[in-house]
């Protein structure tokens, strides 16, 4: 198995096998973990030093800049939190000729994000897409602002409330005592 | 032998740590004073047996003693002397070693110089320190045993990750680690408050020195971390909002706010429940990134080798002082009272949007980086959160920190006047809005660097808006005595504007990357490529021997009209050992601007796939750092902030009043 799934790794992209292996790796929770530790460690072995090569690059240099920025919102599967721009991982390169492919084919930048995450879910897109289950996620932040400037506001108006509420207690004898010999000791 | 006197030293900082953690709480208790004068030679004793275990362990590598595994796994007789000690703690072992040194030593510290701290809050501080260090002392001598022994010993080891053959790895871990563990101290001390139940505005003048010597660490440590990762991975990105790096940007955040909220309860004593809370929630946010990149919840450069049981104990460990720091906050918080009352347009109140700034943009980080495990432990949905979710939400929460910090230094105490504070931004402003013209004249878009870069020369200016204003009280004629106006200001004033006036010079630096260029190229002898103001050359290719690797370089000249202003070597290496290959990027400074050159191994037609950039401006990112890392080290060396100096300066007075 191990030695199967190198030998496919290994390969410089093969579509075919690429999309076997894919399939296979969408249906099977289990196959897939040990693809991703299989694949990192491959992305360790031999990581070229640059991510985007230049015989990938398209000819047409809108269509280029579209792919770029396209692959910058796309994770590599198998990285830590890197855009497929800027991971030299094998799967990055293939991924990012898959991009180009599509755009080629004359996708929009929504019809080819679409086309990535049915193939591998949400997981793909660096931004989660807002949706009910990354609800929390997108608008926490913001709340907890809210949350803290209300009750923040709150709080000053209450202080200050109970400020004006007290009236002032005029000083006692003993206050008033001990404010002129304090006075006087300044002076002195 | 040696690794034995290493390993018993460390079960004997265990024995200490415990001692530590029992007799002067008990001491503080039933008013012995006797048991809570323990602490402090405990704290001392118990840096001094870790000192001696890390001192074995450092021994261990530099003369390359293949009988322990962690030697074996993470060292190469052939390694250059540098890594041997830096290696150290370039693995999972050897970093919880530095991690308790760095605890143990804030101990100490805290026994050493906290003499103005009344005695029963240091006897319990360092009782909850020594709590931390059994936890952590435990942690290691169960789960991962530094001086485990291999039998037989090889004859040579695995060598170092090559990416951690670096000259970063002797920097950044430690200054990282000072300033994550720095907020112990802390976060010690706010637990002794709350166990004691007394806090007043003294309390902020103990915990601000420790905040700040902390802060400028943690500072300075991610800066590092930052450049290392910029010059190492090889596009030249500074900040990936990884989640290790979050873990360490999330204890800053909360870090400054600390700061700050330390700040008005200091001078007005208002905001105190608030900033124990912060003094507990930074250090926790310290455990929680520990737990993040030690327990293989996450995988990364960063997290080595990991394996389950070592993530349940630090769980164990954070749940643990996480949940008893909050539970004892939860008691105490509501009895303890509230004092100074402030207007909402107050230097109070500016430092409350600071706060709640901060603290928003920390749960950003917070929420981005933890969101994807819950959701995938709760429904098994994976998600991904990168950078474009962080650059929507912590963007624009952070943002107006940069526009509101000038004015927050301008307001009075207790009642300021915004509008006059506005009146006097009106120069930064006035230059903030000509950085922006000039920069669209010279680079025009995107819009976004722009106003970026606009808004940080405001922030750079206007940072020192408030010592013009004191040193020039009546404009810029007045110029007599303005040099001894200078120097009487205290130093915390002028701390402040260099530290705002760093965090605008790293946003320039930021705001300027999107006028980068990049070029993709295969390169071949000969060629001249245009980046930016500057052409390269590719002069040659050579390939070199190095003490545990080869590489293959590409010598390539910098110039501009036509003169050679700059030499360029990037190269690519590959380390035989652990056949893993680095690239090293070839980098120059030119007007504050870099270069940025990184090549893959030549193709087999001799053409070499090179990504070359011109990254304008992109140095002040760091120097930015630095001079806020300054800014901190000039507030902490403000007399005032001085922990026992007010003391001293009252017995002086009493015995001078007393010879009289």
């Amino acid at each position: 198995m191990m030695k199967k799934l190198l030998r496919l790794l290994s390969r410089r992209h093969c579509p075919a096998v690429a999309r076997r292996t894919r399939r296979a790796w969408a249906r099977n929770g289990r196959a897939r973990t040990l693809w991703l530790a299989i694949a990192a460690l491959m992305a360790l072995r031999a990581a070229p030093a640059v991510a985007v090569e230049p015989g990938e690059m398209l000819k047409d240099p809108k269509l280029e800049q579209r792919a770029r920025k396209i692959s910058e919102g796309l994770r590599c599967l198998v990285c830590q939190n890197q855009s497929i721009d800027d991971s030299g991982a094998q799967l990055a390169q293939d991924l990012r000729i898959l991009v180009r492919d599509r755009l080629k084919a004359g996708d929009t930048d929504q019809q080819v994000k679409d086309y990535l995450v049915s193939r591998y879910g949400n997981f793909i897109l660096l931004k989660p897409p807002f949706e009910w289950d990354t609800l929390l996620l997108w608008i926490s932040p913001f709340a907890i602002l809210a949350l803290g400037a209300g009750a923040a506001l709150r709080k000053s108006r209450k202080s200050r409330q109970a400020v004006e509420d007290k009236p002032a207690t005029p000083l006692s004898e003993d206050e008033n005592a001990r404010l002129k010999s304090l006075l006087e000791d300044g002076r002195a | 032998m040696i690794d034995e006197v290493g390993h018993y030293a460390l079960a004997l900082a265990l024995a200490l740590s415990l001692m530590q953690a029992i007799l002067p709480f008990w001491g503080a208790r039933t008013h012995d004073a006797r048991l809570m004068a323990v602490a402090r030679p405990a704290a001392m004793t118990q840096f001094a047996f870790v000192a001696l275990s890390y001192a074995a362990l450092t021994y261990a590598h530099v003369v390359s003693d293949f009988s322990l595994v962690n030697v074996v796994e993470n060292s190469a007789s052939a390694k250059p002397l540098i890594y041997k000690i830096s290696g150290v703690w370039g693995n999972h072992e050897g970093s919880m070693m530095l991690w308790v040194l760095i605890l143990t030593a804030c101990g100490a510290a805290m026994a050493a110089f906290s003499r103005a701290i009344p005695p029963r809050l240091l006897a319990d501080a360092l009782s909850v320190q020594g709590v931390l260090g059994a936890a952590f002392l435990a942690f290691i001598l169960l789960t991962s045993n530094p001086f485990a022994r291999m039998v037989p010993a090889p004859i040579d080891g695995n060598d170092l990750n090559p990416i951690l053959q670096d000259p970063g790895l002797a920097i950044h871990p430690p200054l990282l680690y000072l300033g994550y563990v720095g907020f112990s101290i802390v976060f010690s001390l706010a637990a002794a408050a709350l166990i004691g139940g007394r806090l007043d505005a003294a309390f902020a003048r103990f915990i601000r020195p420790w905040t700040l010597a902390a802060w400028c660490f943690l500072t300075l440590g991610i800066a590092m971390g930052s450049y290392w990762a910029y010059y190492t991975l090889g596009w030249g990105g500074f900040w990936f909002w990884d989640p290790v790096e979050n873990a360490s940007l999330m204890p800053w955040l909360a870090g400054t706010a600390l700061l700050h909220s330390a700040a008005v309860m200091e001078k007005r004593e208002a905001l105190k429940v608030w900033t124990i809370f912060l003094a507990i929630v930074t250090f926790s946010l310290s455990l929680l990134g520990t737990f993040l990149v030690r327990s293989g919840v996450l995988t990364s450069v960063h997290s080595f080798a990991s394996d389950p049981t070592r993530g349940l104990f630090i769980l164990a460990i954070l749940v643990m002082f996480i949940g008893g720091a909050l539970f004892l906050f939860m008691l105490r918080a509501s009895s303890l009272k509230q004092g100074g009352l402030f207007a909402p347009i107050s230097r109070e109140g500016a430092l409350v949007v600071n706060n709640l700034l901060l603290t928003a943009a920390c749960a950003a980080v917070l929420v981005g980086t933890l969101y994807p495990l819950a959701l995938e432990s709760i429904n098994g949905d994976k998600i991904s959160v990168g950078a474009p979710f962080f650059n929507l939400t912590f963007g624009p929460l952070f943002a107006p920190i940069f526009l509101l910090a000038p004015v927050g230094q301008l307001l009075a105490w207790k009642r300021g006047d915004f509008l006059a504070a506005a009146q006097r931004l009106f120069f930064a402003a006035g230059l903030g809005l000509a950085a922006m013209a000039v920069f669209v004249a010279l680079h025009g878009a995107p819009v976004m660097s722009v106003i970026g870069s606009g808004v940080a020369v405001y922030l750079v200016v206007g940072a020192f808006a408030e010592i013009f204003g004191r040193v020039f009280p009546s404009g810029f004629g007045a110029r007599k005595n303005a040099f001894f106006r200078a120097k009487g200001l205290p130093l915390s004033a002028w701390g402040t504007a260099f530290a705002h006036a760093g965090l605008g010079l790293s946003m320039l630096g930021i705001a300027a990357s999107g006028w980068g260029v990049e070029k993709i190229v295969a390169m071949k002898q000969g060629d001249v490529y245009d980046v930016g103001p500057y052409q390269l050359q590719v002069v040659g290719v050579t390939t070199n021997q190095g003490p545990n690797y080869q590489e293959t370089v590409a010598h390539m000249s910098v110039q501009r009209d036509g003169r050679v202003v700059a030499l360029l070597a990037p190269s690519k290496r590959f380390f035989s050992t652990r056949r893993m290959g680095t690239a090293q990027a070839g980098i120059v400074t030119l007007n504050l601007g870099q270069i940025y050159v990184s090549v893959a191994e030549p193709n087999p037609n001799g053409a070499i796939d090179a990504r070359l950039y011109w990254k304008p401006l992109v140095s002040l990112i760091w120097i930015g750092a630095l001079v806020m890392a300054f800014g901190g080290l000039l507030s902490l060396s403000d007399r005032r902030l001085r922990v026992g100096v007010a003391r001293r300066a009252v017995k002086a007075q009493i015995v001078a009043q007393a010879a009289e």
